[in-house]
């Protein structure tokens, strides 16, 4: 391989990894919000999500043959997705995790990964009813079509679409977006002062509860955007596909330090990168030195991926941006 | 006392009721009736069914009355294997034509083996059906095994490439698929400039298509199933890349162009089954077989047929060899496993364990979303 196909590679695991990391950040925000919130494990959350990439599939192929403009029904599929999976996320809160509030934190956790299974069979269900299993998602126009120049600059080498700019620049919107919400506003300081001690802020005049449930509500919110961008990205869905990305997502946030949400994003990011990159490294075997590189092949991405996990763990317990919580007293 | 005289009396009256009811002969056909898969399964019973109404005249002459019982499995190893327990109960019935899924054939057979009740099978294409060397069990169709090397062939002969990209989806099925058709390619000299697997449930194949972009194989091999392949195809197709793709029957269903969209394109499988078009012979049957059933004739209901052909004429060629009377059940079994046989697709011999000898795979070709045979590979068994 000669040196400037070895750039171009580079590149394209760049831009490909950043699309796979920001989709894995945007999931695993929602994890993290929860956590954060209740240092529980909202393992529903992936159906959470999948739900919104359903609701977006509906709405995309409701809105198909009319002549709305692209980003419109874009935009509806979103609001649709973001309302359903909110509240969805509300609905398995009160019925699922509130009880529990006070019991120990392996029950939750077992309730989270039964309220998980049945989405999942739910969702089945209901796709089923419709006479499928596997969704293609029909997109606007335009969506798939390659970006060969940006600002002037002659990008075709990179493998970009539409969409996946799309994607990048949501996540981006997202992601200030939200930090803004926690960290500038009213509802972000009652979020962050029920995380830091639920009972004093109780004391303080907060509702818990309704807290909570807002955190819910913005976590499955998020879930359900995410949903939408999966199923624009990869066009095609069933109900069980929320499963890997969930995990992956889940990863990133514990490798980013779970409950920080600059943690997450940097997980997402790291492990899409690290996946792609391990995706392809068997092709600089032909860089002099480095043939044993063509043992590593692309079914050892998700390995490599986890075993990056354990590493970091190993020298860094909190994760990546995390801060060892003092145990509470 | 009492009780062994009044035994002897119901066993007297059974054996009399048998050899007066001897003139009966019936064929039996175990496919699901019922289900998710009834549409296959009943297109082997109105194939065979076909076939008993062509045959009753001749069977006739030889003072025989021929009928078909249909067993409905479900698709079920239990459900089958109790039907062949009623099979082998009825002594009346000397052959049976099924199954469709081989899970249900490998037990059913079992059960039939110890009766001698020869079994021909339309549509099971795992190994086992036949390795297990049962005296009783054959098929018409080619096996799993065959279904690698005929990729294989495919792409070294018809898409005459050099250069192959391999892939699995890392399932016992997909890999399987993958390696029987590296090993083929390999023989005819192609270079494999990767071969290597992807979990099943994997819908991101960024680093793949940018691993395929350099490489520049001049074909793809991926062993998998449609709900993963229609994605590949398209995420493939969205860059740019025109690489045909090959597999197995994994891509077998109208999803996948579905979720290729407009990837389905350039892509080629193998199946067992055969495409009428790809069989002229088979144009009058599947006119009456329209005429009989009011549906189109499939691949399947073609097997059906042929294997309900082989049965009966099994059973004509044991009843001469008996002297002209009515035959045993393991005399239709050796007349079937040694006999040849001439059937719309074409001539069938079975070999020492139940396999066709020379048994045929058909390559189908997807472009723009449609279907067409793109060629027929023989597959011969020494």
């Amino acid at each position: 391989m000669d040196f400037q196909t070895f750039g171009t590679v580079l590149l394209q695991v760049f831009v490909g990894g950043l699309s796979l990391g920001v989709l894995y950040a945007i999931i695993a925000l929602g994890y993290t919000m929860v956590y954060g919130v209740l240092q529980l494990i909202n393992f529903a959350h992936s159906e959470v999500f999948i739900a919104g990439g359903i609701v977006g599939f509906l709405v995309f192929d409701a809105v198909q043959a009319s002549t709305m403009n692209g980003y419109l029904k874009l935009l509806l599929a979103c609001i649709a997705a973001m309302a359903v999976s909110g509240l969805l996320n509300v609905v398995i809160e009160r019925l699922a995790y509130r009880p529990l509030r006070g019991a120990q934190r392996l029950v939750p956790l077992i309730t989270a990964i039964g309220v998980s299974l049945i989405l999942q069979d739910l969702l089945r269900f209901l796709v089923g009813l419709r006479g499928q299993f596997d969704l293609s998602v029909p997109l606007p126009q335009g969506f798939s079509n390659p970006i060969t120049s940006l600002l002037g600059i002659n990008i075709s080498l990179l493998n970009l679409q539409v969409k996946d700019l799309i994607l990048i620049g949501v996540a981006a919107v997202m992601l200030i977006g939200l930090n803004l919400l926690v960290n500038r506003t009213q509802l972000g300081r009652a979020i962050r002062a029920v995380a830091h001690d639920r009972q004093t802020s109780g004391l303080m005049g907060i509702d818990a509860n309704r807290i909570i449930s807002l955190t819910f509500l913005i976590g499955g919110a998020l879930g359900g955007l995410g949903g939408v961008m999966f199923a624009m990205k990869y066009q095609a869905l069933n109900a069980y596909s929320g499963t890997l990305p969930g995990i992956k997502a889940f990863t990133a946030a514990v490798l980013g330090g779970i409950g920080s949400i600059p943690g997450a994003v940097l997980g997402g990011l790291v492990l899409g990168w690290l996946e792609t990159l391990l995706g392809v490294i068997s092709l600089f075997s032909s860089l002099p030195g480095l043939h044993w590189l063509g043992a590593i092949k692309a079914e050892y991405k998700d390995l490599g991926a986890f075993l990056a996990l354990i590493l970091i763990l190993f020298l860094k317990p909190a994760g990546l941006l995390g801060r060892s919580a003092a145990e509470k007293v | 006392m009492k009780k062994t005289v009044l035994s002897l009396t119901v066993l007297t009256t059974l054996a009399l009721g048998s050899a007066n009811a001897a003139t009966v002969v019936k064929l039996a056909t175990i496919s699901p009736l019922s289900g998710s898969s009834s549409n296959l399964g009943l297109q082997i019973k109105n194939g065979a069914q076909l076939a008993v109404n062509e045959m009753k005249a001749e069977f006739a002459k030889a003072g025989m009355t021929l009928s078909l019982v249909a067993y409905d499995d479900q698709a079920d190893p239990a459900t089958g294997t109790a039907a062949a327990r009623r099979v082998v109960a009825d002594r009346t019935v000397l052959g049976v034509v099924g199954t469709l899924n081989s899970g249900v054939a490998i037990p059913a057979s079992a059960v039939l083996a110890p009766s001698h009740v020869a079994m021909i099978s339309p549509a099971n294409t795992n190994e086992k059906v036949t390795d297990r060397g049962l005296s009783n069990m054959n098929r018409v169709c080619a096996r799993d095994d065959a279904q690698g090397p005929a990729g294989g062939d495919f792409v070294v002969g018809t898409l005459k490439a050099k250069k192959v990209y391999v892939l699995n989806d890392k399932t016992p099925y997909g890999q399987g698929l993958a390696d029987q058709a590296e090993k083929a390619m390999k023989a005819k000299g192609v270079t494999i400039v990767q071969s290597e697997g992807v979990a099943a449930e994997d819908r991101d194949f960024t680093a793949l298509i940018t691993k395929i972009q350099t490489l520049k194989p001049d074909a793809i091999y991926f062993g998998g199933l449609y709900g993963q392949v229609g994605p590949f195809a398209k995420q493939l197709r969205d860059k740019g890349i025109q690489t045909p793709i090959v597999g197995g029957d994994g891509y077998d269903s109208d999803d996948l162009t579905k979720l290729a969209g407009t990837g389905a394109n350039n892509l080629y499988f193998t199946t067992v089954a055969p495409p009428l078009d790809a069989v002229p012979a088979a144009k009058a049957l599947a006119a009456s077989f329209q005429t009989t059933f009011k549906t189109d004739m499939q691949g399947f209901g073609l097997m059906g047929y042929d294997s309900a052909k082989i049965a009966l004429q099994g059973m004509l060629n044991a009843y001469k060899a008996a002297g002209n009377k009515v035959p045993t059940r393991t005399q239709v079994e050796t007349a079937v496993r040694t006999g040849t046989f001439n059937v719309v697709t074409g001539q069938v011999k079975f070999d020492k364990n139940g396999d066709r000898q020379t048994a045929k795979m058909y390559v189908i070709a997807v472009k723009n979303g449609a279907r067409s045979t793109a060629g027929t590979v023989n597959v011969v068994r020494q």
